[in-house]
């Protein structure tokens, strides 16, 4: 692998890094572009052949990790959650959780368990995949 | 059995950047840097901590073949390293300000647990380092994760 390749990774982590950050803000493609110095065009390919999946479901599980952590650490109602971790409306959040999840938000909220492990490992194990577990775990 | 832990390691790609970094930017001293030929011995710890130290090891040959190398690089720079180093605060909220200013990079800005508040941060080369803030230091009683469990 090329010295390039390697930067081109350290960017594009960098720019992974600035979704995770502001994960409640929509998506910034050109700021993100911005941030790993490549053109808005080559940023979401450039970004799925780095990290295998595209910034936008990226950032969906980023929101609904968090969504899962407040509905577990935190008594805020669902439609506060729901804005709080970026979604612009209930029916959206709702679908997009359960559709990786595999159960509605307040059938989470009602399972739920506080994990007692720090938040990077939520952030990095708790995030739902993209590899199909929760719906062939959910016989869906 | 065990007395200790008195070292870990974490792969850096450049052990003069490596030593710039944990030392001047995130605030660890120097406890040993060494030539000892076939490789720089290079580690640093938390001040005053000597013994309790983390090797800064650049990946390559003749301990691993090129490609194998090339391997380990790349797993860096995408950030695949994992929790690579975790180190304690009694000030968090100050520790965020001072490595704000020197331009940290931040995965995580404080955020509140039961366990505390941390922060995640990114070495030059991609390697995750989160920093926390107990919740027994903050003075705040320790939530009992069990209590918290809802039947």
């Amino acid at each position: 692998m090329s010295r390039a390749v390697e930067e081109l990774n350290r960017r594009m982590l960098r720019a992974r890094d600035a979704i995770d950050r502001a994960y409640a803000q929509p998506l910034d493609i050109h700021n993100l572009a911005e941030i790993a110095f490549v053109s808005e065009a080559h940023f979401i390919r450039t970004f799925r052949a780095t990290f295998g999946e595209t910034p936008h479901r990226y950032l969906q599980r980023r929101r609904v990790e968090r969504a899962m952590f407040k509905l577990c650490e935190t008594d805020r109602n669902i439609t506060d959650i729901c804005f709080d971790v970026g979604f612009n409306s209930l029916g959206t959040f709702s679908r997009t959780f359960r559709d990786v999840v595999g159960v509605t938000p307040s059938e989470y909220r009602e399972r739920a368990e506080v994990k007692a492990v720090p938040s990077c490992f939520t952030m990095a194990y708790m995030r739902p995949s993209s590899f199909g577990e929760a719906r062939s775990s959910n016989g869906t | 059995m065990y007395t200790g832990i008195n070292m870990s390691q974490i792969f850096v790609l450049d052990q003069d950047k490596a030593k710039d970094f944990y030392v001047n930017t995130l605030g660890l001293e120097v406890s040993n840097d060494l030539d000892l030929g076939f490789m720089r011995w290079l580690t640093v710890c938390v001040p005053g901590h000597k013994g309790r130290d983390v090797l800064l090891e650049k990946p390559g040959p003749p301990a691993m073949d090129a490609k194998t190398t090339e391997t380990v690089r790349e797993l860096v720079t995408k950030g695949a390293t994992g929790f690579t180093l975790g180190l304690t605060t009694d000030n968090i909220q100050k520790t965020f300000e001072t490595l704000k200013a020197r331009g940290v990079e931040f995965t995580q800005e404080p955020t509140k647990h039961f366990y505390g508040t941390d922060i995640g941060i990114r070495d030059p080369f991609g390697n995750n380092i989160r920093i926390v803030q107990t919740a027994e230091v903050w003075g705040e009683p320790h939530l009992d994760p069990p209590a918290m469990v809802k039947s």
